[in-house]
C-alpha cells in the first residue's frame, strides 16, 4: 500500500530527461547483470545444442561403428573421451546422443504445453466439463510421473516417437491445472467480464485477454518440463524402456556402461556430465525468466 | 473434523477409480495388438493366442474391467505371465527394501533440508543463502541416477566405506541395513531435499516479515527460538503440502536408484517386468503406488488442522 506513485505528472518530463530511455546494447547489458541465469543458462544451451547440431563436422567417427579390437580404451589424443565395450568412440556417441535428449526435451515441452493449454482452457471455460476434466487430470497427475510413462513404454515398441508420446501424456496434466488456474482468475477480472457482456465470443476473449496473460507462466512451466522430459527420456533409455540400445542417447550410453561401472567410471561419468549440464542449463533458464517476467515473486522463491 | 476426513477420503476414491481405470485400459489403447507386442518379436501365433486368453484381451473390454476390479476390491491384483506366482506375493516379497530405502531417505531429507531452508531464509541474500539456493538449483538439475553414480565412485570404490552395491536385509542387523542403503538414499534424497530447502526458504521468509515475528524479536525472544519455534511452525503448511507432492519424485527415483545399486525392491520389480514384458505386474505395482500417493497426500490434507488451528473445515 505504501507504493503509491504520488509524483506529480507535470515532473513527467524532468524525470524523462534525467532518465533518457536506455539504448538497446544498455538494456541487454541491464538485463544481464540483473538476471545472469538466463544468459548462463542461454549460453550453455547454445553450446550442447551446437555440438548436437554440429556433431558430425567436430571430429567424430560413426558413433554406431563397432570395433571390437579397440575395445574399453581410455580417453586418448584418438578418441577424446575413450571407447565403449564394444571398441565405439565415446566421443562421437556422446556428441550424437545430445540430439535425442534435445529431440524429446523440446518435442515434449512443446507438445505438453499445447495439449495441456488446451484442455486447461477447455475446463476453465465449460463449466459442466471443468469437474469431470480436472478429476481425470487429478487421477494421471496421481501416478507418479516416471512410472506412467514406463508403463506406456512397456506397451510400445522402443522409439523416440513413443518416448515423446509417453512423457508428454505424463506431463500435460499440470500445465492443464495451471491454465486453468489462470483461466479462472482471469475470468473474474472487470475487463474480462466487460468483454463477455458486450458480446465477445469465447475465441476472441481467449485470444485478446486469456493468452496474453497466460504466456508469462506457461513459457517457464514448458522450461521445467523440457528438463523434466530430458532426465525422463534418459532414466527410461537407462532401464531399457526408451529409445532402441542401436540409437546412442545418453542414457542409453550410460546403461552399457553399468557393465564396465567399477572399471571404467568415464563411460558414465562423461555422459552424465552432458545431461546433468544440459538440465542445469534449462532450469537457470526457467528460474531466470521466472524471475524476470514476474518480479513480485522473484523475492519469494 | 470426524465428519471432515470422511468426506475426503471419500473425495478421494473417484480419483483412485480414475487411476485404476486408466492403469487397465491401457493395454488397450496401445496402439496394435498388446499380445502381440508382449509376447515379442519370436512369439509363435499359438503362444500370442495363448496369451491373449490368459491376459483376458478376448473378453469384452467391460466384463474383464469389471472382474478386475472385482478381484482387486478382494486383494487380488492378479498372476505374473513371467513367473506364473500371484503379483502381490511378487509385491510382498519386494516391499522391505523399497520400504527401507524411502523411510531412511525421507528422514535424511527432512532432517537436511529443513534446517537449510530455514537458515537460507534467515541470513536471505547472504553467502549462506546464495550457496544453499546453488546448491538447491543443482541438485534439481543433476538427474538421481548421476548423483547415484557420482556418490557410489566416491565412498564405495575410492574410500571403501560402504559396499558398492546390494541390499542387506533388515534381519542381518541394523548397521549392514544401514550401510548398504545410506548412498542410495543420499543419492534418492537429493532432489528431494533441492525442492523441501526452496518452500521451506519460501514459506519462512514469508512469516519472517510478519508483525508477530517483530513482536517476538522486540520482546527478547533469541534468535533461534524465532527462527525455529515461531517461524518454523508458522510456515508448516507449505512444507508438509511439499513433502507429501514430493513423495512422486521418491518413487520415480527409487526405480532408478534400485537398478543403479542393485537393490531387489519395488524399483528393480518393475524394470525386470518391463524387460520380460510383464504387464500384469507393472499394472500391479503403479496401482499400488499410485494409491499409496493419493493416500500419504490425503492424510497430509487432513494433517492441515492439527498443523494450523485456524483452518477449520
Amino acid at each position: 500500500m505504501s507504493n503509491i506513485d504520488v509524483s506529480p505528472p507535470r515532473l513527467a518530463h524532468v524525470k524523462a530527461e534525467l532518465f533518457p530511455p536506455a539504448r538497446k546494447q544498455y538494456r541487454i547489458l541491464a538485463f544481464a547483470s540483473k538476471y545472469p541465469n538466463v544468459i548462463v543458462g542461454t549460453l550453455l544451451l547454445l553450446i550442447v545444442i551446437a555440438l548436437s547440431i554440429f556433431a558430425p563436422w567436430l571430429g567424430t567417427t560413426d558413433p554406431t561403428l563397432i570395433a571390437p579390437t579397440r575395445r574399453t580404451r581410455p580417453p586418448s589424443s584418438d578418441s577424446w573421451f575413450g571407447t565403449d565395450m564394444l571398441g565405439r568412440d565415446l566421443y562421437s556417441r556422446v556428441l550424437y546422443g545430445g540430439r535425442v535428449s534435445l529431440i524429446v526435451g523440446f518435442s515434449v515441452a512443446i507438445l505438453a504445453s499445447s495439449i495441456g493449454l488446451l484442455v486447461g482452457l477447455f475446463a476453465g471455460f465449460m463449466r459442466k466439463a471443468d469437474g469431470p476434466v480436472m478429476r481425470v487430470m487429478d487421477g494421471l497427475m496421481s501416478i507418479p510421473p516416471i512410472l506412467l510413462a514406463i508403463s506406456l513404454m512397456a506397451l510400445t515398441q522402443g522409439s523416440v516417437g513413443n518416448v515423446i508420446i509417453a512423457v508428454t501424456i505424463a506431463e500435460f496434466p499440470r500445465v492443464s491445472r495451471l491454465t486453468r488456474g489462470v483461466v479462472l482468475s482471469l475470468r473474474s477480472q472487470t475487463y474480462v467480464e466487460a468483454a463477455v457482456a458486450a458480446g465477445s465470443r469465447i475465441p476472441t476473449i481467449v485470444l485478446r485477454h486469456i493468452l496474453p496473460n497466460a504466456v508469462a507462466p506457461l513459457v517457464v512451466q514448458s522450461t521445467y518440463i523440457c528438463a523434466s522430459a530430458m532426465i525422463v527420456e534418459a532414466i527410461l533409455s537407462f532401464i531399457g524402456a526408451g529409445v532402441p540400445p542401436i540409437i546412442p542417447s545418453w542414457g542409453n550410453i550410460m546403461s552399457e556402461g553399468r557393465a564396465l561401472w567399477q572399471l571404467r567410471p568415464h563411460l558414465i561419468f562423461i555422459p552424465a556430465l552432458f545431461l546433468s549440464m544440459t538440465v542445469l542449463a534449462i532450469n537457470l533458464l526457467g528460474d531466470g525468466l521466472r524471475d524476470a517476467l514476474d518480479p513480485k515473486g522473484a523475492a519469494h522463491v | 473434523m470426524i465428519g471432515y476426513i470422511l468426506r475426503r477420503l471419500l473425495a478421494a476414491i473417484p480419483v483412485m477409480a480414475i487411476v485404476a481405470f486408466f492403469v487397465f485400459s491401457l493395454l488397450y489403447l496401445a496402439p496394435g495388438d498388446p499380445a502381440a507386442i508382449i509376447a515379442g518379436d519370436h512369439a509363435s501365433p499359438e503362444q500370442i493366442a495363448q496369451l491373449r486368453v490368459t491376459l483376458g484381451l478376448d473378453r469384452p473390454f467391460l466384463t474383464r474391467f469389471v472382474s478386475w476390479v472385482w478381484a482387486l476390491l478382494h486383494g487380488d491384483l492378479g498372476t505374473s505371465i513371467f513367473t506364473n506366482l500371484p503379483i502381490t506375493t511378487l509385491i510382498a516379497q519386494r516391499l522391505e527394501p523399497t520400504l527401507s530405502l524411502m523411510a531412511i531417505t525421507l528422514v535424511l531429507a527432512l532432517l537436511i533440508a529443513i534446517p537449510m531452508g530455514a537458515l537460507a531464509a534467515w541470513r536471505a541474500g547472504s553467502l549462506l543463502d546464495r550457496l544453499v539456493m546453488t546448491t538447491a538449483v543443482v541438485g534439481f538439475s543433476a538427474p538421481v541416477f548421476v548423483i547415484g553414480y557420482v556418490l557410489d565412485y566416491i565412498f564405495a570404490i575410492q574410500l571403501r566405506w560402504v559396499p558398492v552395491q546390494g541390499y542387506a536385509p533388515i534381519e542381518g542387523g541394523l548397521g549392514p541395513w544401514f550401510r548398504s542403503l545410506i548412498v542410495p538414499s543420499a543419492a534418492l534424497g537429493i532432489v528431494y531435499i533441492a525442492l523441501i530447502a526452496r518452500i521451506t526458504r519460501a514459506a519462512v521468509l514469508e512469516v519472517l516479515s510478519q508483525d508477530y515475528i517483530r513482536t517476538a524479536r522486540a520482546k527478547g525472544v533469541g534468535s533461534g527460538s524465532i527462527l525455529f519455534v515461531h517461524a518454523l511452525r508458522n510456515a508448516s503448511v507449505p512444507i508438509v503440502t511439499v513433502v507429501g507432492i514430493g513423495i512422486a519424485l521418491l518413487i520415480g527415483g527409487a526405480v532408478v536408484t534400485e537398478t543403479v545399486f542393485a537393490i531387489p525392491g519395488l524399483g528393480r520389480l518393475t524394470v525386470d517386468s518391463v524387460l520380460r514384458r510383464d504387464y500384469p505386474v507393472i499394472q500391479g505395482v503403479i496401482l499400488l503406488f499410485s494409491f499409496a500417493y493419493v493416500l500419504i497426500n490425503l492424510i497430509i490434507d487432513v494433517s492441515y488442522t492439527f498443523l494450523d488451528p485456524r483452518i477449520r473445515y
